[in-house]
């Protein structure tokens, strides 16, 4: 028998974009499938149609680079940024919205700044905040858990109607019953109410939240597969969420009838999903470890901020731009001290 | 004698004061959501811009160098107060649709800027010139801004322009799309950012097609084959 030796690093199994993005597809496969069960076929259509038009606008803006287009396409980076606007907008939204959705995410934000790699902002977060600013009557027009209007068993919108809708063959008075506001939404516009009440009036706070649970933890499922497949590490979900939970119970136990319990923060709205699937993105996060439990406990007091007290209803988009802002910044200051050198120099000293 | 198409090119084009010098940002990109808006901010300036010069010239020999900052900004101040006062007059909803952003011509760096590099360094016809030329080529990129972001955030083209040339004008307004919902990024700030970042990308893109057309007929202008002397051969 022959030993084989080779010199280090002993790394095998070297990872590559596309597998990484082929691994991100896989793991959000329950995420999917919950949002499919819960809210119809919307999402699964958002999803194909946004992924059909990214792969289109990166073949058209690598022809006009000059660059190999089949090479890139192949990378599926395209795919997974079309996959997290699909999960992120409402699945009934019209076409035209994921169409300026997908151009701005794959056009401005991706390759205006120099393609996979160079972008600073998150194409997908780019995108969703930007459509939530310029139309926000659709993008709150979110769709019911089937809970809330079926009699018995599983009741959504047919396939072919649901083409229709988002299509725009079908008029949308036609699906004012498929529609509520999100938890969020409608903790927010509660009024006088405190949080215990607005619990018990509301349909969707009552009824309905079971379904953003289950879609939270088909989410959380998916991210705990990526960690174990060690696409990213543990430290800006667990910074994230435990930020977020920290901040959220403080208030809770502060002032319970003014704020929403931890638990309706970490499992309403994009919290899961941020946490594993957004924030981890290695290209606009962090880098180091540290830097990644500054990065990622930065993005979670965010959401809760911004939940609570702004405008919006989620805070997720908004959480991570602001965090991709500032991560250039959080990793010049987490530089890691290299092994047998004294510590380094952080950021822009006169000289030691 | 000073080169006048020099300067003319240069004010349009080549020395632009809102695709190539980036001055005067704020005003450019807070009142361009429509045409209209960008086109009387850019008459307003231009006006500042062409009188502040003249000025600026005219007295260019009893300024004392040490004082000469002040001294244009009271000139360019006082230029702006009578604008205002004539927009007040004759425009007066646009004057109020504008609001901050006409007295904030004072603070245009462009104007500053043209004053302190140009204008008191040149004879007074070179300076107007150069101010009128300066003024023009910001008032195109506004409203060239100012049309992009109406079509894309308002689907109509020329709406309101009765607010600068009186009640004729208000059947110019074309409407692009009917029914349409409105795009509220294109008006907002961050649109304005979008739009005039393709707009420098677009006039650099044509500056290197120039480039790369007057690069590839030079050598056929100079012509005249090699100029090799012919060392070889001939061996007999």
């Amino acid at each position: 028998m022959a030993l084989i030796r080779s010199s280090s690093p002993h790394l095998h199994n070297a990872g590559s974009t596309p597998k990484i993005m082929r691994l991100l597809l896989i793991a959000a496969l329950p995420g999917i499938a919950a949002m499919t069960f819960f809210f119809g076929w919307g999402t699964l259509i958002q999803i194909g149609w946004a992924m059909l038009l990214a792969l289109g606008f990166e073949a058209a803006v690598m022809k006009l680079r000059r660059r190999p287009v089949a090479f890139y396409l192949r990378d599926s980076s395209a795919l997974v940024t079309a996959l997290l606007l699909g999960l992120a907008l409402p699945p009934f939204s019209p076409w035209w919205l994921t169409l300026v959705g997908v151009f701005v995410a794959i056009v401005i934000a991706k390759h205006l700044y120099g393609g996979l790699g160079n972008n600073p902002f998150n194409p997908a977060m780019v995108a969703y905040a930007l459509l939530l600013v310029s139309f926000p009557v659709d993008m709150t027009r979110w769709t019911a858990p089937f809970v809330l209007h079926a009699d018995d068993g599983w009741q959504v919108l047919g396939l072919i109607d649901t083409f229709k809708v988002i299509f725009g063959a079908l008029d949308h008075s036609a699906i004012d019953a498929f529609t509520s506001a999100t938890p969020l939404d409608e903790l927010r516009h509660r009024g006088g109410l405190t949080t215990e009440e607005a619990f018990r009036e509301s349909r969707v706070l009552a009824d309905g939240v079971g379904a953003w649970h289950a879609v939270a933890a088909a989410y959380f499922m998916g991210g705990v597969f990526l960690l174990y497949r060690k696409v990213f590490t543990w430290h800006t979900p667990l910074a994230m969420l435990g930020s977020l939970a920290a901040i959220s119970t403080l208030f809770y136990l502060f002032a319970p009838d003014n704020f929403a319990d931890p638990f309706f923060h970490l499992t309403m709205g994009a919290t899961m999903l941020g946490a594993f699937f957004i924030a981890t993105d290695p290209v606009t996060a962090a880098t180091s470890n540290r830097g990644k439990l500054y990065y990622g406990a930065g993005i979670g007091v965010l959401v809760y901020v911004i939940r609570t007290w702004g405008s919006y209803p989620d805070a997720v988009a908004f959480a991570v731009l602001l965090m991709n802002l500032a991560a250039p910044f959080i990793d010049q200051y987490t530089q890691p001290r290299t092994y047998g050198h004294a510590k380094p120099k952080r950021g822009l000293k006169e000289d030691a | 004698m000073a080169d006048y198409r020099k300067i003319t090119l240069d004010g349009l084009w080549h020395n632009n004061p809102a695709l190539v010098q980036l001055l005067g940002l704020c005003p450019l990109l807070a009142v361009t959501g429509t045409v209209v808006n960008a086109m009387g901010l850019g008459l307003a300036s231009t006006l500042v811009l062409t009188g502040s010069n003249l000025t600026v010239s005219l007295f260019r020999h009893f300024v004392p160098d040490s004082v000469r900052l002040p001294i244009f900004v009271m000139i360019i101040a006082a230029f702006v107060t009578s604008i205002e006062l004539l927009m007040q007059a004759f425009t007066y909803e646009l004057y109020q649709i504008l609001g901050i952003f006409i007295p904030l011509i004072v603070t245009n760096c462009a104007i500053m800027g043209r004053a302190d590099a140009f204008a008191c360094k040149n004879p007074v016809g070179a300076s107007v010139l150069d101010g009128l030329m300066m003024g023009i080529g910001f008032t195109a990129v506004l409203m060239v801004l100012g049309a992009m972001r109406e079509v894309l955030g308002l689907g109509t083209l020329f709406s309101d322009m009765q607010l600068l040339f009186g009640p004729a004008a208000e059947s110019w307004k074309i409407t692009l799309v009917d029914d349409y919902s409105g795009f509220l990024f294109a008006i907002l700030p961050p649109g304005a950012f979008v739009g005039m970042g393709l707009l420098i990308a677009l006039k650099n893109i044509v500056d290197a097609r120039l480039e790369e057309r007057r690069r590839a007929q030079k050598p056929k202008a100079e012509g005249g084959g090699s100029k090799r002397v012919r060392v070889t051969g001939n061996v007999g």
